[in-house]
């Protein structure tokens, strides 16, 4: 997955086609590791997920406790196999990206073939692909453009690069996250809801005298219609889960494939990059308006680390997905990562953690020069997955081996231009390096769009080959 | 006007934003030669490049020494009249865009950034360029070197399809081509049929500078 194509939706939430409303959370005064049990006791028996043979539920059963074996840094039988797919089960079944956005059926047929062909270690959720066109085209969502609306039909969907908050927007939203994604943020990026810069914020809500004039904005054409929008689009998404969500559950409960994606959450320097100030934006407040940069980051860690908790309570999954982006080598110099990226995402992980979750970390690009830091002795041992693209996996074995678990890197070039012995050797020596002593998961380096189905096919052989513990 | 060019140089390589726009604003003020400042700046830019390829500089200091550059270019803009800031002689020319299919652009616009830095003219074609797009772009300007970004998996077919269609035009020969993105690698240089691929924006200008014979 590439800057600024950050995935939102949370795979495996609402399993078998009903929406739910969010639990309630009932684990206060648990420790963070009885949450973290508890958490993972249903995550191995998931509620929402019926199987259709006792061989389905065994596998499914194996396979999720393979996951966390090598979470908690044991050896298990044999080293999980866990790609990292995007639009690949299209491009394999033969439909363009359009189609699997816009096709549930087309989506389930090829998600299903992608599943039943390769057989991987963990779900390649649907959700991903395709996070409900409709939704987008009633709210006229300008952050991204997809297939059929600014690229071509084979192309998945991609962010546009922009810088939505403004320079000198750092006050508003430190003062009201809420507030200033409702009034400032959200008027840019959906077309539809552009009048929602007249809104005033819902904390003025405190006395009857300043009710009425607080509706007063809402009552307004331009507001009702946005409002209106707003209704189609959730009941389009509400169509999208039921029909996305059925698909997972079939394929988890057919094959026994467990989902290691329960949630999703990013580092407050990404969250602000990405898609508020864009990469010119954030890299430029660096030296022009560092303070508020800090300042809006420790505001965004709480809102980072309720995000991916609540969204792992309602999928009943505990992995939460965050995708690093723009604190990589070649992005950050040392000093700058240590200062402006580091500490908020840290305080996001140890957050999360506290949860009883498992943050797994997709680490894009390379970490060469700074990998020290995700070694940081205050991160609890065996609560972290750490996913590696082009970073040295000898040197991660070297200074994450027996601290936290780590997954990687079969570089997708090679699945794409390689041969299958290619792909076999690479898939061998890496575990030969890396994987002899447990808490290592084989995954790809990158996010799967397109790749030869034979190099494919090698490497998910070749990891369950060469990963066999003895 | 030496004493406060070597201040300027200084104080954009240093990343002193205001200093280095009060500076410029100053020498403009004192009557100094328009073209000798934007000729300080440009020093100044490669400079800074030349730290970013030694691991020094990363993102923020190119980017702000871009914002400096066309602060003091603006204000270059609004005191001589058109045509006044005639160009120097260039080292080459490059056409560069991200292919067909793929919309990112950053990329491939600090390559642009630092290509024009260094003393190229750059033709850049934007995003989501198709191949005719390159091979009209390399007949009308004639450039030495294409270079080709993107960031995603799925945009290695449409590199390749670019260097066929050169091909295909009788242009190959014409020109070098090199390609460039987080999801590149030499296999990729192979797969596209490309001479040479840059694992970031320094060895873009590298490569460039070689095939000009610089």
């Amino acid at each position: 997955m590439g800057q600024g194509r950050g995935r939102g939706g949370f795979p495996g939430s609402g399993l078998g086609g009903e929406v739910r409303a969010m639990p309630a959370e009932n684990r206060n005064g648990l420790s963070a590791d009885q949450k973290y049990e508890e958490r993972f006791r249903a995550w191995m028996c998931p509620a929402n997920v019926r199987f259709a043979t006792p061989e389905a539920e065994k596998s499914y059963k194996q396979r999720a406790q393979r996951i966390k074996d090598v979470i908690e840094l044991k050896k298990p039988d044999r080293i999980p196999v866990c790609p990292v797919v995007g639009f690949f089960p299209a491009k394999y079944a033969g439909i363009t990206a359009r189609e699997a956005m816009y096709d549930y059926e087309k989506l389930g047929a090829a998600w299903k073939k992608y599943h039943q062909d390769f057989l991987p270690d963990s779900l390649a959720s649907c959700m991903l692909a395709s996070p409900g066109n409709k939704v987008f085209e009633i709210l006229d969502y300008r952050l991204y453009r997809w297939p059929g609306h600014g690229t071509p039909p084979d192309t998945p969907y991609q962010c546009v690069e922009g810088e939505y908050m403004r320079e000198d927007e750092y006050d508003a939203l430190i003062r009201d996250p809420s507030g200033y994604w409702m009034r400032f943020y959200l008027p840019r990026i959906f077309g539809a809801l552009e009048a929602w810069g007249l809104l005033a914020p819902f904390t003025d809500l405190v006395e009857m005298p300043f009710t009425s004039p607080f509706l007063v904005p809402i009552g307004m054409p331009q507001v009702q219609r946005s409002f209106e929008a707003l209704l189609e689009a959730g009941r389009a998404a509400v169509e999208w889960l039921q029909a996305v969500a059925a698909i997972d559950a079939e394929i988890m409960g057919t094959l026994g494939v467990p989902s290691v994606i329960g949630g999703f959450t990013k580092a407050p320097f990404d969250i602000l990059g990405d898609t508020l100030r864009g990469t010119r934006g954030i890299m430029l407040d660096i030296y022009r308006r560092p303070g508020k940069l800090l300042e809006a980051m420790e505001r965004l860690v709480p809102v980072a680390v309720e995000m991916g908790v609540r969204a792992a309570t309602t999928s009943g999954n505990p992995i939460v997905f965050i995708p690093l982006h723009k604190g990589a080598d070649g992005f950050l110099s040392r000093e700058n990562f240590a200062k402006f990226y580091w500490p908020t995402l840290k305080a996001v992980l140890l957050g999360l953690i506290g949860e009883g979750l498992v943050p797994w970390v997709f680490v894009e690009g390379s970490y060469n020069q700074r990998l020290d830091f995700l070694a940081d002795p205050d991160l609890p041992r065996g609560r972290i997955v750490w996913m590696f693209d082009q970073t040295d996996m000898v040197r991660v074995k070297e200074l994450l081996g027996g601290v936290a678990c780590f997954a990687g890197n079969v570089p997708v070039t090679v699945l794409k231009a390689g041969t299958p012995e290619e792909v076999r050797q690479y898939v061998r020596d890496l575990i030969e390096k890396v994987g002899q002593d447990g808490g290592f998961i084989l995954a790809t380096g990158g996010v799967v769009d397109d790749a030869e189905p034979e190099n494919f096919r090698a490497m998910i052989e070749a990891g369950k080959e060469y990963g066999v513990y003895r | 006007m030496d004493r406060t060019r070597g201040a300027l140089v200084e104080a954009i390589v240093g990343m002193r934003e205001k200093e280095a726009v009060d500076l410029a604003r100053a020498l403009l003020d004192a009557g100094g030669d328009p073209l000798e400042l934007l000729d300080a700046c440009r020093e100044a830019v490669e400079a800074v490049g030349q730290r970013f390829e030694k691991g020094e500089y990363f993102l923020p200091e190119l980017m702000l020494a871009g914002e400096i550059l066309a602060q003091i270019s603006g204000m270059v803009k609004a005191r001589v009249a058109a045509g006044a800031t005639a160009r120097e002689k260039r080292l080459g020319r490059v056409v560069i865009g991200t292919v067909k299919g793929d919309i990112h652009d950053i990329g491939k616009n600090i390559v642009s950034f630092l290509l024009d830095a260094n003393g190229f003219e750059v033709i850049d074609l934007g995003v989501d360029v198709p191949p005719e797009r390159f091979v009209e772009a390399v007949r009308e300007f004639e450039p030495q070197v294409v270079g080709m970004s993107c960031l995603l998996t799925l945009a290695y077919d449409p590199m390749k399809e670019t260097v066929r269609a050169l091909e295909d035009a009788g242009l190959r020969d014409r020109v070098k081509v090199m390609i460039g993105g987080a999801a590149t690698n030499d296999q990729i240089r192979v797969y596209t049929g490309a001479d040479a691929w840059g694992k970031d924006a320094a060895e873009a200008v590298s490569l460039a500078r070689a095939w000009v014979g610089r």
